[in-house]
C-alpha cells in the first residue's frame, strides 16, 4: 500500500494529514499489518486535549493491545464512530476511511518534526531489515 | 503505535521449519524463547486461520514441544512405576496405543507442567511437554525417577511435530498414510508410513478442541520441509492453511484448555484449575498427592471460571477482576476475542462465591470497571459426528 505524499508520519506509526487548522490522524498500513486483525478501537471523547507523543487511545488486535500516540497536540473535534462497529476497516483502509480522530492543532509547527512519506518508507524498510537479520 | 510483536533476537531457538515459515512470510514472534510463527498473512491472518481449523483444516508446526521417553530398565515395570510417581493421572489404565492428559506436580500440589502421556509399548511411555518448560521438566523428571528402574531419554530435538487440526484433518491424513485412521479414537495413536516415512507416530490429539492429528517425524530440515509441503499439498483440495500460535491460543481458550504460565503454574493447584478428572487420588502415591489431600480438606480459596464481557472491552491476561462493589476479587489468566462466538471471553481465578454461572463481575480495563458475567465452559464444544459413533 502506498504512503500518501501529503501525509506526515511518526516513528510510532501514526499518520497525520493537515487541512487548514484541522488535522486527521490514523495509523499506518505498516502498523495495521504488524497488529493483525483489528477487533477493537478506543478513541477519546470530543473536546479531549491530546499532547504530542502521549497516548490518546488504543487499538486492539486479537493478540494484543497497542497504544496510539498523538503525532501533534490539539483538541479532538471528531472521532471516527464507524470504527466502533467495524474496527476491521483499519486493516483494509488505514490511510483513508479508517482514520481515527480529527483535531484542531495547537501548534502546526510540531509537524516539522515528523517524517514525510519517503523518509517513513525508508524507516520501515530499515525495520524490516532488522527483523530478518 | 507500539509494535505488539516481541522483536526478533538471534539467541532465540528455532524449529527445523523456521526457514520455511520465513520464506512464506509468517509473522515470527518470541514464544517462551522460541522464534515461532504467530500468524501467516498468506492464510488471511489469525481469525481466518482460527476459522479454517473450526470448519476445515489447518496445520501447525509445534516442534517446540518437548518429548521425554521413559522405558524399562533391567526389569519390566520400572517405567510404569516412575510415570505413576511423577504424574497425577493413572497411567496403569492406559492400553498400548492410548494416551491421556496428565500433569507433573511439585510436592506442594502445584504444576511443574501439564503433559500428554502416551503408552508406546509394554513398559514404555512418551511424555509430550511444553516448550517453555523443557529444560526444567527434563531435569525434574530425571531427579524424581532416580530411584526407579527405568531409562529416561530426552527426545525433544529428535522430532518435528506437526498438528493437522480440524474436521477435514482426517481427509488430509488419509491421503498421506496407509495407517487405518477411521477407527482411531480420540487420544489414541498408531504407527504407520506417513509421506513415505515408516513407523511414524500418528496421534489423534491436539490443542484446538477440534478433531485432529499430531504426527512426529525426524527433525532434520529436509525431511521436515518435505513432510510439511506434502501435508499442504494433500490439504489443498480442503483449503488447508498454515496456522500460527495466535490461533492456537484462541482455539484452546474457546475449548478451555489450560496454558502453562496462565491457568496452571507453580502457584496454582489441581483443584483450583478444575483438572480433578485428570487426577487420580486412588492410584497410590505420587508427587504432590499429600499436599492435594490437605488442599481438598481445607477447601477452595479460588476457582477457574469462564467469563464473557457484557460491556465493550477485551479482558486480557493479568487484568483484575472485581465484584459489583468494585473490590478486587481475582485475576484474568487468559482473555481474547472469540472468533467462533464473536464475543470477548476470558478465564479467571475468583473465589468460589463468585463462580456460579450468571454471576456479574467487573474486569478492570485501563481504569474502567467493565461488566462481565460468569458463563458455562468450555465456551465452545465441537459437535460429535454421527458417522464416527456408528462404528462398533
Amino acid at each position: 500500500m502506498a504512503y500518501p505524499k501529503n501525509y506526515r508520519y511518526s516513528k510510532e506509526h501514526e499518520w497525520i494529514k493537515v487541512d487548514g487548522g484541522v488535522a486527521t490522524i490514523g495509523i499506518t498500513d505498516y502498523a495495521q499489518h504488524e497488529l493483525g486483525d483489528v477487533v477493537f478501537v478506543e478513541l477519546p471523547k470530543l473536546g479531549t486535549k491530546i499532547e504530542a507523543g502521549k497516548s490518546f487511545g488504543t487499538v486492539e488486535s486479537v493478540k494484543a493491545v497497542s497504544e496510539i500516540y498523538a503525532p501533534a497536540a490539539g483538541e479532538v473535534i471528531e472521532a471516527n464512530g464507524e470504527l466502533q462497529n467495524a474496527p476491521e476497516k483499519i486493516n483494509t483502509d488505514p490511510h483513508g476511511a479508517a482514520w481515527l480522530i480529527k483535531v484542531r492543532l495547537t501548534n502546526a509547527a510540531e509537524l516539522s518534526g515528523l517524517m514525510d512519506a519517503a523518509a517513513y518508507e525508508a524507516y520501515i524498510a530499515a525495520k524490516g531489515q532488522e527483523a530478518s537479520a | 503505535m507500539e509494535s505488539p510483536a516481541t522483536p526478533h533476537k538471534s539467541a532465540l531457538r528455532k524449529t527445523p521449519l523456521n526457514a520455511l515459515h520465513r520464506r512464506v512470510g509468517a509473522k515470527m514472534v518470541n514464544f517462551d524463547g522460541w522464534e515461532m510463527p504467530v500468524e501467516y498473512p498468506s492464510s488471511g491472518g489469525l481469525i481466518a486461520e482460527h476459522k479454517a481449523v473450526r470448519s476445515g483444516v489447518g496445520v501447525f508446526d509445534v516442534s517446540h514441544m518437548g518429548d521425554i521417553r521413559i522405558h524399562s530398565g533391567a526389569r519390566p515395570g520400572g517405567a510404569l512405576a516412575a510415570v505413576q510417581h511423577i504424574s497425577m493421572n493413572d497411567a496403569s489404565k492406559l492400553a498400548i496405543g492410548q494416551a491421556h492428559y496428565s500433569a507433573m506436580l511439585y510436592p506442594e500440589g502445584t504444576f511443574v507442567d501439564d503433559v500428554i502421556v502416551h503408552r508406546l509399548g509394554e513398559d514404555d511411555y512418551l511424555l509430550v511437554i511444553n516448550a517453555g518448560t523443557r529444560e526444567k521438566d527434563i531435569q525434574w523428571v530425571r531427579e524424581n525417577t532416580r530411584n526407579f528402574d527405568c531409562v529416561v531419554e530426552d527426545l525433544s530435538d529428535a522430532y518435528t511435530q506437526l498438528a493437522i487440526q480440524g474436521p477435514r484433518g482426517i481427509d488430509v491424513m488419509k491421503k498421506l498414510t496407509d495407517a487405518h485412521l477411521e477407527g482411531l479414537k480420540n487420544y489414541w495413536f498408531t504407527h504407520g508410513t506417513v509421506c513415505g516415512l515408516k513407523n511414524t507416530l500418528i496421534a489423534r490429539t491436539g490443542y484446538t478442541g477440534e478433531d485432529g492429528f499430531e504426527i512426529y517425524v525426524p527433525s532434520d530440515a529436509a525431511t521436515s520441509e518435505k513432510v510439511w509441503n506434502q501435508v499442504m499439498e494433500a490439504g489443498r483440495e480442503f483449503a488447508v492453511v498454515p496456522c500460527g500460535l495466535g490461533c492456537r491460543n484462541t482455539l484452546r481458550l474457546e475449548s478451555k484448555m489450560a496454558l502453562y504460565g496462565h491457568e496452571i503454574s507453580d502457584k496454582t493447584n489441581v483443584w483450583e484449575a478444575g483438572l480433578d478428572r485428570y487426577c487420580n487420588m486412588e492410584k497410590g502415591e505420587f508427587v504432590g498427592r499429600t499436599a492435594l489431600e490437605k488442599a481438598k480438606a481445607a477447601g477452595l480459596r479460588r476457582t477457574l471460571v469462564g467469563i464473557e464481557m457484557i460491556d465493550r472491552g477485551i479482558a486480557r491476561d493479568q487484568y483484575c477482576c472485581c465484584n459489583e462493589a468494585g473490590e478486587t476479587i481475582g485475576v484474568v489468566t487468559s482473555g481474547s476475542p472469540s472468533p467462533t462466538l464473536g464475543k470477548n471471553i476470558a478465564l479467571a481465578y475468583v473465589p468460589p462465591a463468585y463462580s456460579a454461572v450468571g454471576t456479574v463481575l467487573r474486569v478492570e480495563i485501563r481504569g474502567q470497571k467493565c461488566k462481565a458475567q460468569v458463563v458455562p465452559t468450555p465456551f465452545y464444544k465441537r459437535a460429535k459426528k454421527a458417522a464416527v459413533q456408528q462404528v462398533s
